[in-house]
């Protein structure tokens, strides 16, 4: 048995130390949520990063959900030994501005001089990742929510060629198309507070927490149970029970009632354009994110997707390849390859002018959806949302939507119930990230 | 039920047959169908989601979405799996499972009959203190001390090795209860004997001791080797790099949580295939061994 | 009865110390650093951190949803060790026949144990999945009522419960046929010459005598289930729909690890933790008095 364990540790050994090529280059640790054939598209990335020079090799590395990146980031920098950079979502934002851990890009770039047009970055962008005006992570993979819908079941009901650009005819079409058949519900929803709530509040210029959405205290509070919140949550309850919206879940597990002809629309995320263009087996097409009309004004979306960000803890010599990094990828022309693998919408002026000049927007308008969305100056209302624990209030938030569709709670008391439970995060964040 | 009790009933198991063969020669009996035909509807039921999650891993993405449900293979299996191997650096994980497997298992085995040797066969201060000190450990999970766990192994630099993925694992009494419980009823003659000829405590345990635990060591192996391999939540904590990644871990990589994009469930499936089937075919080839294992460790 | 002992002084201590150095440094560090944590506030990253006392401890134990997730627990364990003994006795009832192939039949349930629970889990996901999965569909031609386990609390609960108690009804099989045929085939014989039908011959004679190990087996599950069942909630439901499959350890988890709640989940790791050791007493005094029995 002895010998057997001594087998063992030698192996493990051998395995321990691993190939010695990869010694010369200077590792950089990048940690991603980007699963499946998004996560394919990383490292293709990557790759073309690590073939462009010799210094320095970035491993990137798939921890999860987002979530689990933040935790494992986390973790990492309690025990000083953290990636050089992380990937994380929108809602985690605060909790990595306020973390103290972090570097930011803006000084890092400054420090590394390499110059970074800054200026070039669309608004709705720097506005939810910046501090004071400064950039403190780099935005990577940003999209918004839109509308998706299948243009054969449209056909069945004898409706026109174009997406509903109100509720009232998300209903209306709804309603036509499960009466001749072409669908067995009207529509479905991914990511659900973020489609429905944070992303509904700013496109109708309401406001979803207190602080203008958090950016101007921690002492901030949600508003999402006011007239709108319960009107625009009681409609859809309204009709899950009708059988007009058929909810599918949390994060993107709808997506199959669509991809499968059950339900004729779908409000997801605009980066699943790219896995969309591969597997639907029918004709579709996208619209923006529906509206009520008037009287409420038409804003903006809100970016979502992830950002990077730039850990503090290590060696000052690495943070010359991680600038290199993130410059490379800045560059108009990863921004426009990753952009159009994915569907996640370009995110400087010159990537997005340079795809206009080749017409890439006319041959493929579903990639041009969301970032219409995102064209108007942002109000206090529509700047982004800055909440502490965003990731647990999302999840409050998500479990008394489930409450309310599922008939055991009216959109009223559902809604109280969320604020009341993501007041006292809000409160708790607070009392901890004080002092 | 002690281990002679057990002992006694993996003996019976193996008389099976032959009851079996002397009642071979009655005549035709209904009730022995229906007995049969309910036992092999309880089997179709079991195995049910592992045949559909076989099919699932041989079909196209529109098969799979399609309806009705498409219950037999279809003929892509090849190409999922190789998706699946390729993807997720299959090689590398199943290697890493092993050696977490193999080594947690070996370790744990170690160090539990040292210490049941010294519990049971010595006298010493503070016996009953150890004792309790490693009984209380009996059923915490990981899961429940997790993030604590964690910084522990930080602190000692573990994380995102074999040492850090495998020592933690040790920390169990059931191996440890299960040597004492077999030592225990080692008749006292034996070490008597032992002793009255001069044999040493060490020379007991590797002359004497060891010989008569091959069955018990090889039983508790096949479950601890489980046990290694499906762990899941902490190598998800503490490995950083792919080439760390254990296969359980690795299924991640293909399931497409984070929502946007398309689910791959055949090259899911074909992967999580890959990752059941060293721990179901120990079971299935091992399974003597196995069920003397399950029940002689009984807490 | 008294064991005859070896007189070494040095050498019990350095045989037991390989497993005290594991046990203290990878259980009872990480239980005193969970106590510690238990009466801090900490900020996610770890930088700032403050005593509040038992302030943690009173928001939980005045909060709704931890005393949702002890319910849960209780549901999913009664489920899952329900379902597994059921099982497990209905396969030891049919197997008293004492007919061929039994051992084959074992084989033939005892493999799900060597699946990890999130592959269990996974599996389970699909075929339960209320858009693509084949259960739902054969439904949907029995009944109107949507199996929806993403909006319906209960049906995510069925779902969990069946794939758990999936992995694991061999085991209780197993251990029911080993007891099985530890009974003397005489008492078997004895009783089918006396003219006891099958069910009576069960009742009267079989399921008495099985009752150790009944006993043992509701013991076993029911922990099981309670504190190691982290796997298949974590890769099918997360806690959803609406927390109806929140359960305690799957909590601790999540408070901590999601939410970054670090003061709140150690709270809730010491008060499991104290759960463990008092059921640990229990269940060792039990053992015990089998041992001594025996």
């Amino acid at each position: 048995m002895k010998r057997w364990a001594c087998a063992v540790a030698v192996v493990a050994a051998a395995l321990v130390v691993g190939p010695t090529e990869s010694l010369a280059k200077t590792e950089i640790s990048f940690w991603h949520a980007m699963g499946g054939q998004l996560g394919d598209t990383v490292n293709e990335l990557v790759k073309q990063f690590n073939h462009s020079q010799a210094e320095y090799e970035v491993k990137a590395l798939n921890k999860g959900t987002y979530p689990e990146v933040l935790t494992g980031a986390i973790a990492a920098y309690r025990q000083k030994n953290p990636p050089h950079i992380v990937q994380m979502f929108d809602v985690g934002t605060q909790t990595m501005l306020l973390s103290g851990a972090i570097h930011p890009i803006f000084q890092l770039m400054k420090e590394q001089e390499i110059a970074i047009n800054w200026g070039d970055f669309i608004k709705p962008v720097t506005g939810y990742y910046s501090k004071d005006g400064n950039l403190y992570s780099m935005p990577f993979n940003s999209s918004s929510p839109i509308l998706y819908y299948n243009k054969d079941a449209f056909k069945k009901a004898g409706l026109p060629d174009k997406p509903p650009a109100t509720w009232k005819e998300v209903g209306e079409f709804s309603k036509k198309i499960i009466a001749a058949g072409g669908a067995k519900c009207g529509f479905t929803t991914s990511w659900p507070s973020w489609t429905m709530l944070e992303n509904t509040f700013p496109w109708h210029d309401q406001p979803f927490a207190t602080n203008q959405n958090g950016y101007t205290g921690l002492d901030t509070k949600l508003l999402i149970n006011g007239e709108f919140g319960v009107k625009h949550i009681g409609q859809l309850a309204a009709w899950q029970k009708e059988g007009v919206y058929s909810y599918g879940g949390r994060m993107g597990q709808p997506d199959p009632k669509f991809i499968n002809g059950d339900c004729a629309m779908l409000i997801q995320s605009s980066a699943v354009i790219g896995g969309f263009k591969k597997s639907l087996k029918f004709e579709w097409a996208t619209g923006q994110l529906p509206h009520w009309g008037a009287p409420y004004k038409k804003q903006n979306t809100i970016v979502g997707g992830g950002t990077l960000w730039v850990m503090k803890g290590h060696k000052g010599a690495d943070d010359k390849g991680v600038a290199q990094f993130m410059r490379f990828i800045a560059e108009p022309h990863q921004q426009m390859w990753w952009s159009v693998t994915t569907g996640y919408v370009p995110v400087t002026q010159t990537a997005i002018k340079n795809l206009e000049a080749g017409y890439h927007f006319k041959k493929n308008p579903e990639q041009w959806t969301a970032l219409s969305q995102l064209s108007a100056k942002p109000t206090p209302n529509s700047l982004g949302h800055r909440l502490g624990n965003f990731v647990q209030i999302r999840e409050a938030i998500e479990g008394e939507l489930e409450n309310v569709f599922a008939g055991k709670k009216t959109a009223k008391e559902g809604l109280d119930a969320a604020v009341a439970k993501g007041n006292d995060i809000l409160k708790e964040f607070a009392a901890a990230s004080a002092q | 039920m002690s281990a002679d009790g057990a002992a006694v009933a993996s003996a019976r198991v193996d008389a099976l047959p032959r009851v079996a063969a002397a009642r071979r020669g009655r005549t035709f009996d209904w009730g022995t169908v229906v007995v049969h035909a309910l036992l092999i509807l309880c089997v179709a039921v079991i195995a049910f989601p592992l045949y559909y999650a076989f099919v699932i891993s041989t079909q196209t993405v529109p098969e799979v979405l399609g309806r009705p449900p498409l219950l037999r293979p279809s003929g892509h299996m090849l190409e999922n799996y190789a998706a699946a191997w390729q993807r997720s650096n299959m090689a590398r994980l199943l290697l890493n499972s092993a050696v977490v497997a193999i080594a947690s298992a070996l370790g744990k085995i170690a160090i539990s009959m040292l210490s049941a040797f010294a519990i049971v066969y010595f006298n010493f201060r503070g016996k009953s203190v150890a004792f309790w000190m490693i009984f209380v450990t009996l059923m915490l999970p990981v899961e429940v001390r997790i993030m604590s766990t964690y910084e522990v192994i930080g602190s000692i630099g573990w994380l995102n090795s074999y040492a850090g993925l495998t020592i933690p694992l040790m920390a169990s009494a059931t191996a440890t209860f299960l040597f004492r419980q077999f030592y225990m009823t080692v008749p006292n003659e034996l070490v008597e004997a032992a002793q009255l000829d001069g044999v040493g405590p060490l020379r007991f345990l590797w002359a004497f001791l060891l010989p008569l635990s091959w069955a018990n060591i090889a039983a508790l192996f096949v479950v601890l080797f489980i046990f290694g391999w499906n762990q899941y939540l902490w190598p998800l904590m503490i490995t950083n790099t792919e080439t760390m990644r254990v296969v359980v871990i690795g299924l991640q990589d293909l399931i497409p949580r984070t929502g946007t994009h398309v689910p791959e469930w055949n090259v899911m499936m074909a992967a999580a295939m890959m990752a059941l089937l060293p721990p179901v075919a120990v079971i299935l080839f091992m399974q003597r061994w196995f069920v003397k294992g399950l029940i002689e460790s009984e807490k | 009865m008294k064991r005859a002992v070896f007189p070494n002084r040095l050498l019990p201590y350095l045989l037991v110390l390989p497993q005290i150095a594991v046990t203290g440094v990878f259980f009872f560090w990480p239980a005193l650093e969970s106590v510690r944590l238990s009466v801090f506030r900490t900020s996610p990253f770890g930088d700032k951190s403050f005593f509040v006392g038992l302030e943690n401890f009173r928001k939980l134990l005045t909060s709704s949803e931890y005393y949702s997730s002890i319910v849960n627990s209780f549901l999913f364990a009664f489920g899952v060790t329900a379902i597994g003994l059921g099982a497990g006795l209905l396969v030891a009832a049919l197997a008293t026949q004492k007919i061929r192939g039994l051992a084959a039949y074992r084989t033939a349930v005892l493999w799900p144990y060597g699946i990890a629970p999130p592959i269990a889990g996974i599996i389970f996901l699909f075929i339960f999945h209320p858009s693509y999965g084949a259960l739902p569909y054969w439904l949907s031609f029995v009944t109107s009522y949507e199996f929806n386990w993403l909006l319906k609390g209960w049906v995510a609960m069925a779902l969990v419960i069946v794939a758990t108690a999936w992995t694991h009804v061999g085991y209780n099989i197993a251990f029911f046929l080993a007891g099985l045929l530890a009974i003397p085939a005489s008492v078997l014989e004895a009783a089918s010459v006396d003219g006891a039908g099958a069910i009576r011959r069960f009742r009267s004679i079989i399921f008495p005598l099985l009752s150790p190990i009944t006993f043992y087996l509701l013991v076993v599950n029911l922990i099981f289930s309670f504190f190691g069942s982290f796997g298949v909630i974590h890769a099918v439901t997360q806690g959803g729909p609406g927390r109806a499959t929140e359960i305690m350890v799957f909590k601790v988890y999540n408070d901590g690890l999601i939410g970054l709640n670090l003061g709140s989940s150690a709270a809730q790791s010491v008060l499991l933790m104290l759960v463990v050791i008092a059921l640990t007493a229990i269940q060792f005094r039990f053992v015990e008095k089998r041992v001594t029995y025996s």
